[in-house]
């Protein structure tokens, strides 16, 4: 669980090379924590971004677990395998994405499925192991990187902002599946953030980065937020896109 | 079963468990015989501050007696002063029945609403422990169910070791069931106190030493200032005193005992309104209030003891963010320690609605038992403050350095190396606790956080 000054004992890191998600743990590592787990396929490329913090903190723990994140039915062991390694998963910070900009479905329209299985499937499986997890400790929370993309799915990468649609209406609902059992959610909708995902693309309006994104995660994950949007601005402009005229809509240059 | 948020009197850390409220010896067997691999804790009134009272995803024995139709639970011989009293019996309900008969409490923290049950767990302490000890000291022998089901009598003569690891141990040996209590003979219900405003820290430190006359009060205890700077840095009031004598009271019946509950804090309060400047405003009115030269006169027990019962469910003047307790002890000559930690906390900015400052005597027994010869220095502060839990390893590190420590029942935020540098016997009561519950049946988030017990063991 938490500490009486907002300090999580153990935090796991679902995605583990996710610069977002490095910068998250890097806010959350705090004096108090005891474990951080890094989830990912490539165990030295996470081990290497947190060498850092594991110098500052001589008493933490890091661990590496193994995952493939577009192997959707295996994430209840990968969670099982987390659990048995430090106890109880305090905070799970959701990291893992692929974002596949540039491919032509058109011409290989199968070239989705990881997409969805990594963004949708697999993270839900993720996500419910979790919860059953969470439950059984009487406390537990869990951050999704969600995206603006899911608010209103517009051409240039379809699939990909229907997964994060997706995913965020799944983890609002599962929030609210589990209140009173001292498990919530905190979903993260950034704007446009510039990583190594994003290298190379057109930056767009309320474009962020990623420690602006961890330091929003790091006031909100105290408190029973469910929706954080980074810039918080875009909470506003997202109320008006999404009720805009489909004609509208479409001739805005996004 | 009954699933419920709990947290301790900080408001802090919240957490679910399954609550099962009992003082039936056959539903704690029942409870504990079908628990699951998160195991069980005993909670009382819920006034330790931080999580030793809740158990996230287990059970949680709650076991208050406010209410009983039956009465007090409890055997009491006014000719000897022994109480035997079930676990679950206040010690607002045991005053409301002694005072009157001529007996008080031995040891009584800052608030009436704790349980038998919770004194022993905390091995809790008050402003005479420089001279009477903490709790255990006045406990003649207890009735503990075992993880096994299994009620044992224990006495400081009949298996010490396991006495002295439930004396102090959180609640993480079994279940206190019954203890028998020597009470303190008074003549009145009336306390004959000694206050007198001191200008600064030194002179706060000098009053209280063990070379001058404290010694001479039974009741000893300094708040201080943390907000003032300059030379009135550290300035306090020092209050001190005993039970007066029948003679002192000009009443007919100088036992007469009627605590009363003034005003009750509301239901939501504005996060911040306990403030640095409301703080200040009020720790000034207070300086102010006391008189500048030594002033006599009798006060209540509610008064002198428990002032903070004046105001129900004061914990919620904190807001929805709570608070921490920080409480901690380092030995006599290391008032520089005290000193650097009030400079601390008033750098950063931090203030503290109340800070508390005292003078303990020696160590008893227990190995977890908190008080030990040295100062003990208790603040509060609001739990939402950015950086604290950086502040508070820094400041945690100076303690530990300094020989000292944290107490258990205040804790909320300490590490479990901070624990076993501040209590050098852990491994001896470990070993002792697995001794008695070698199932690991007692569980709880303080447990958890500070490895207290092996949670390995697989029930």
């Amino acid at each position: 669980m938490k500490n009486g000054v907002g300090v999580a004992q153990n935090i796991v890191l679902f995605g583990g090379t996710s610069e977002i998600g490095q910068a998250i743990i890097h806010k959350l590592v705090k004096p108090g924590v005891s474990h951080v787990v890094l989830v990912s396929r490539d165990i030295d490329a996470a081990d290497q971004q947190i060498a850092e913090i594991a110098e500052r903190y001589p008493d933490l723990d890091v661990h590496h677990v193994r995952f493939n994140a577009d192997d959707s039915a295996s994430m209840v062991h990968v969670v099982a395998e987390v659990a048995q390694q430090v106890g109880d998963i305090d905070v799970a910070v959701i990291a893992q994405g692929l974002l596949q900009e540039g491919v032509d479905y058109y011409a290989d329209p199968a070239a989705l499925v990881p997409v969805a299985d990594v963004n949708f499937t697999g993270t839900m499986v993720l996500m419910y192991a979790l919860a059953a997890q969470m439950r059984s400790q009487g406390y537990g929370k869990m951050v999704l990187l969600s995206s603006v993309a899911g608010e209103r799915v517009r051409k240039g990468n379809p699939a990909y902002g229907a997964t994060k649609a997706g995913i965020d209406g799944f983890a609002l609902a599962l929030d609210h599946e589990l209140v009173g059992s001292g498990v919530s959610v905190l979903v993260v909708r950034p704007g446009f953030v510039t990583t190594k995902m994003t290298k190379g693309m057109d930056k767009a309006p309320f474009s962020t980065d990623a420690e602006t994104v961890a330091s929003a995660v790091g006031k909100a994950v105290g408190t029973s937020k469910t929706v954080i949007w980074v810039p918080g601005l875009l909470q506003y402009m997202f109320m008006i896109l999404k009720n805009l005229p489909t004609a509208v809509w479409r001739r805005l240059p996004l | 079963m009954v699933m419920q948020r709990l947290s301790g009197w900080g408001r802090t850390a919240w957490t679910v468990a399954d609550l099962v409220h009992t003082t039936e010896v056959d539903v704690f067997r029942s409870t504990i015989g079908a628990a699951g691999e998160r195991g069980v804790i005993s909670r009382g009134l819920g006034r330790s501050y931080g999580a030793a009272a809740q158990n996230a995803g287990g059970i949680v024995l709650e076991m208050t007696a406010e209410n009983d139709p039956m009465g007090i639970d409890a055997d009491f011989d006014p000719l000897t002063g022994l109480l035997t009293v079930a676990a679950s019996v206040s010690i607002d309900a045991i005053l409301r029945m002694c005072v009157p008969q001529g007996w008080f409490i031995p040891v009584t923290p800052g608030t009436r609403f704790v349980t038998v049950g919770g004194a022993i767990a905390s091995d809790i302490h008050g402003k005479n422990h420089h001279i009477d000890g903490s709790f255990g000291q006045h406990v003649r022998s207890l009735t503990l169910m075992l993880s096994n089901g299994e009620i044992v009598e224990l006495s400081p003569d009949q298996n010490p070791a396991w006495f002295w690891a439930t004396v102090g141990g959180m609640g993480l040996t079994g279940v206190v069931l019954r203890a028998t209590v020597a009470m303190l003979k008074i003549e009145s219900s009336r306390v004959e106190v000694e206050t007198v405003r001191l200008e600064n820290f030194d002179a706060v430190c000098a009053a209280m030493s063990a070379d001058g006359v404290d010694d001479d009060y039974r009741y000893s205890v300094a708040w201080v200032d943390l907000l003032a700077t300059g030379a009135a840095m550290g300035r306090g009031v020092l209050t001190r005193g005993d039970h007066a004598a029948a003679s002192k009271v000009d009443n007919k019946e100088p036992l007469a005992y009627d605590p009363r509950l003034t005003v009750s804090a509301p239901g939501w309060v504005p996060n911040g309104l306990l403030n640095k400047w409301s703080i200040k405003a009020f720790n000034e009115a207070w300086y102010r209030k006391a008189p500048a030269k030594s002033h006599i006169g009798l006060e209540s027990i509610p008064a002198f003891f428990h002032p903070l019962d004046g105001v129900n469910r004061w914990n919620r003047l904190y807001g929805k963010q709570g608070f921490i307790q920080y409480q901690f002890i380092v030995p006599l000559d290391r008032t520089d320690v005290l000193r650097k930690v009030i400079e601390k906390f008033s750098g950063a900015g931090v203030a503290s609605f109340l800070a508390v400052l005292k003078r303990m005597g020696p160590q008893n027994a227990a190995p977890m038992s908190f008080p030990t010869e040295g100062w003990t220095l208790t603040l509060d502060m609001a739990a939402g403050i950015s950086g604290l839990a950086e502040l508070l390893s820094e400041v945690d590190s100076l303690v530990l350095d300094a020989g000292g420590r944290h107490y258990l029942a205040k804790d909320s935020h300490v590490s479990a190396s901070a624990v076993r540098r501040g209590y050098p016997r852990i491994d001896e009561w470990m070993s002792t606790q697995e001794e008695m519950d070698p199932i690991g049946l007692w569980r709880s988030d303080l447990s958890r956080r500070l490895g207290l017990v092996d949670h390995r063991r697989s029930l």
